[in-house]
């Protein structure tokens, strides 16, 4: 019961993840995609998560995490360089 | 290691002392410490010509590779003793008058004869080996040490010329020559000569007979100067004189006739032998004859005089190759023809050497070699007029000259294939005796003209750049002993005929004769009224009247087709290939690394597919998991973001489809169960995009406006064409598994044999750590490199990017 419950749910994760791939193919600005590209990774920290009660495993916690990281890390740089045109500055402490 | 090794490579060692004893004794003429050794080589050959004379060969073998049987295997037969004495006594003659020849201060002498030792070791190995890996080994130093000899005057432009065409086309039928050794090798399964000659009859029904037989004629050929490969004998006449004497008239033009008189026990009796041997020695003999006639140069001529008497001993080979058919008690024997060759080969090395030597002190004392402007010359140099006339007169074949018994020992081998009634010589028989008296008019009438417009008419010495004068007596000595040799062989030929002649023929044809036996070798210089006679009265009667009335014909020549000439072909060939093949490299190699892209992907496309369609793989669908639903849909996803990649119009976006694509690959992972790839992956997925991003901020403003990727048909079928292959593939590769996998090991014995639970963890760190390590290597050299690039700026005019 469990597993078919999650089978949909996995289902329906998937269609959302769809849902921001149109986004980052379509969208009409860089922000527009990062930002979708930002929910495809929550999506993907869910879809993850069911996956590691589907499967009956503790493995895929560290990837939950690391990924939470490395979307917003992600997400922070591209908004940087969206907003500067650089990712790490050259000189940190100055001006 | 006995007398007979010590005699191939005591010039080899002596080239080490050359340039040692010119620096030590400066204002010696080091051809005088050459000289006794071409002396000490000649008298321990002839030490042995008693043995030799009765059939009682000298052999020694020392092991050089063992187990691919090739042995520095040494053989003294009567053929090889004729050769011998002959590299060695030109030698001998050679080096006296190139002493006389080259100047002590002017030229580098040393030089000149580490390269004539080199020469005559090499020449004295090709003659004596009986290993064909051992002779083709002294066959090619024999090519570079002429091409050394060649360009000795390297400053000149066309001793290079002379020197690269020799070269190439000598070692052209080097190659090829080799290429027919092994092909014997395959099929007698050893490389000794006298091994294969024992195995002749097995060996003429194999199907690889006929290459090796062509191919094997194809070395001697070029060697020998046959025409069509004789074009690079006049040119080598821009080495010095002592060397054309030496090389290009006496021994290493003769080393294609050794060839095949060395092979003739394997290869005589087939008609192809007989046909191409004879064949082209006649053509030969007729085409260089002709061609000498319209030469101006002393040099050129003699050249080309060179050329037809090689086909003239060529010819008789061939013709003496027929013996084999005719059993001893019949009467019709062709051993004279082969009598007559080695008797010719012998005369031809006499008179021709003194010729040269003769030309070489015509131009030492007149600086000139043009026959135009040379003349009158008898009165002032009467001691070389005597030496040109003996050797001229000998060359044209008249009487009491030793080329007048072998020009009629010649005629009659060309009149006894009248007889013959094989391989169709009942119909084109008639040709060789033709042919042969209309090159002896020719040979009759540059070999008069080349001593009567030398020395007789009247001086021009105003054309002259020296004052002609009588050369020194040292120049003058070998060609003395050379003519005195002609003189001596005209009048006593029975003197060498069964000392040397006789145990060579019977080298060339040893199947013939019974234990014991001996040839018939009495040369007789009265043989009655024959028919060879009256050819001979006829050549000298049509030639004296072509001589006399020279100057109103010899303009005809003018008249033939200058763009037809073989030279024209070769260096139109040359430069052919030259252009051709920089025209085909510069076809495919564009530059630019898309159409390499293109050459790989094609060429992977062609074989992968090619061998695919071969197959004919099975894909069955029953081994693979099924889908849920969801995982179609990340699927989808994966597939959208790659699409993406290609289509989206901005590069920005390209960068987030690829993040994109990492991130659900990441998730495969997930889905296949591999947590420490999945992680991996996310982390290296992240590094990179941002490294695109960075990259992307430093790209040239020029180029900032992004285009949508160019739409190419042929880059769109090759990318489907790849894909689909390697789907194929993967779907064929999937469905096959001969073996069991190995991983059950790894998972059974990972915490009991390497005290871990993370089994991926210990293949990496413990099972197969080694791979780690590299990696490790790789990714430090990586970041080293890129520190490198970033920080090393060296030359030019870099100004760091702010």
């Amino acid at each position: 019961m469990l597993d078919t419950l999650l089978l949909i749910a996995l289902f329906i994760q998937s269609l959302a993840a769809l849902g921001c791939m149109y986004r980052v193919i379509k969208g009409p600005s860089v922000s527009d995609r990062v930002v979708a590209l930002d929910s495809m990774g929550i999506s993907l920290i869910s879809i993850t998560a069911m996956l590691s009660v589907l499967l009956r495993s503790q493995s895929f916690m560290d990837i939950i995490l690391l990924i939470g990281i490395l979307a917003f890390i992600g997400t922070i740089a591209y908004s940087k360089f969206i907003e500067r045109g650089v990712v790490i500055d050259r000189n940190r402490r100055g001006k | 290691m006995s007398w007979l090794h010590l005699i191939v490579l005591a010039p080899f060692l002596a080239t080490v002392f050359i340039p040692v004893i010119h620096k030590a004794f400066p204002k010696l003429h080091i051809g005088w410490a050459v000289l006794p050794l071409p002396i000490a080589l000649l008298i321990s050959l002839l030490s042995q010509i008693g043995k030799v004379s009765s059939h009682v060969s000298v052999e020694a073998s020392m092991p050089w590779i063992p187990s691919y049987g090739i042995y520095f295997d040494v053989y003294l037969d009567g053929l090889s003793m004729l050769f011998a004495l002959l590299i060695t006594g030109i030698g001998t003659l050679v080096v006296l008058y190139s002493i006389y020849y080259l100047d002590k201060h002017k030229e580098r002498l040393q030089a000149f004869y580490v390269y004539l030792l080199l020469f005559m070791g090499a020449m004295l190995g090709v003659v004596l080996s009986d290993n064909l890996m051992l002779l083709y080994m002294f066959w090619e130093t024999t090519s570079l040490a002429s091409f050394l000899l060649i360009a000795y005057w390297t400053q000149r432009e066309k001793s290079r010329y002379g020197a690269q065409k020799s070269m190439l086309i000598t070692v052209f039928g080097g190659m090829a020559m080799f290429a027919g050794f092994i092909l014997l090798y395959v099929m007698g399964g050893t490389f000794s000569i006298r091994g294969l000659v024992e195995q002749a009859p097995h060996i003429a029904g194999d199907p690889l007979f006929i290459p090796a037989l062509v191919l094997v004629l194809l070395g001697a050929f070029t060697k020998s100067a046959q025409f069509p490969f004789h074009i690079w004998l006049p040119d080598a006449m821009e080495a010095p004189t002592p060397v054309s004497a030496y090389l290009h008239s006496a021994t290493m033009v003769k080393a294609g006739l050794y060839l095949v008189a060395r092979m003739t026990p394997i290869f005589a009796g087939q008609a192809e032998w007989f046909w191409l041997v004879a064949g082209f020695g006649l053509f030969t003999l007729l085409w260089g004859s002709f061609s000498a006639v319209k030469q101006t140069d002393l040099k050129s001529i003699l050249a080309f005089s060179t050329v037809s008497q090689l086909g003239l001993i060529m010819s008789l080979l061939g013709v003496g190759s027929l013996a084999v058919l005719y059993d001893a008690a019949d009467e019709r024997l062709f051993y004279a023809a082969v009598l007559a060759a080695v008797f010719h080969l012998f005369n031809h090395a006499t008179f021709k050497g003194a010729l040269f030597m003769v030309a070489g002190i015509v131009d030492h004392e007149t600086g000139t070699r043009d026959i135009r402007k040379l003349g009158g010359l008898m009165s002032l140099m009467p001691i070389t007029f005597t030496i040109a006339v003996v050797g001229g007169l000998s060359m044209a074949g008249l009487p009491p000259f030793n080329g007048f018994l072998s020009k009629e020992m010649f005629f009659t081998g060309m009149l006894k294939v009248l007889e013959a009634d094989v391989f169709a010589l009942e119909t084109w028989g008639i040709l060789f005796p033709i042919i042969a008296v209309v090159a002896s008019v020719f040979t009759f009438v540059y070999s008069l003209m080349l001593v009567m417009r030398t020395f007789l008419g009247k001086l021009q010495p105003e054309k002259l750049e020296k004052k002609p004068h009588e050369a020194p007596i040292g120049m003058l000595i070998p060609p003395i002993v050379l003519a005195s040799l002609v003189l001596l062989v005209g009048f006593y030929p029975n003197l060498i005929a069964h000392s040397l002649l006789e145990p060579a023929v019977s080298a060339i044809l040893p199947n013939l004769l019974a234990p014991g036996d001996h040839f018939e070798t009495h040369i007789s210089f009265w043989h009655g009224w024959t028919a060879e006679l009256f050819m001979t009265m006829g050549v000298v009667a049509v030639g004296l009247l072509l001589v006399l009335t020279l100057r109103r014909w010899v303009s005809l020549y003018d008249h033939l087709p200058q763009r037809l000439t073989l030279n024209r072909l070769y260096d139109g060939m040359l430069l052919g290939l030259q252009r051709g093949s920089s025209k085909g490299t510069e076809a495919y190699m564009s530059g630019s690394l898309r159409t390499y892209l293109i050459y790989i992907f094609l060429f992977f496309i062609l074989v992968i597919g090619g061998s695919l369609a071969f197959i004919q793989p099975t894909l069955q669908a029953s081994g693979y998991a099924p889908l849920a639903a969801y995982e179609w849909l990340l699927g989808l996803i994966l597939a959208g973001a790659a699409a993406a990649i290609v289509l989206v119009s901005s590069r920005m976006s390209a960068i987030l489809a690829a993040g994109a694509v990492g991130y659900m690959v990441s998730l495969y992972f997930v889905i296949l169960r591999a947590p420490d790839l999945a992680l991996t992956q996310l982390v290296v997925e992240t590094v990179s995009v941002a490294l695109f991003l960075l990259c992307f901020y430093h790209l040239p403003k020029l180029r900032r406006d992004m285009n949508r990727v160019r739409f190419q048909s042929v880059n769109f079928l090759i990318a489907i064409g790849v894909g689909a292959i390697i789907t194929i593939l993967t779907l064929a590769v999937q469905g096959v598994r001969p073996f069991d996998s190995i991983s059950d090991y790894f998972i059974a014995n990972a915490h009991d044999e390497a005290g871990g639970d993370n089994v991926v963890n210990v293949i990496l760190v413990d099972f197969r750590g080694f791979d780690t390590m590299l990696e490790i290597l790789v990714l430090g050299i990586a970041a080293i490199g890129i520190y490198a690039l970033i920080k090393l700026r060296l030359g030019g005019d870099y100004r760091e990017h702010q």
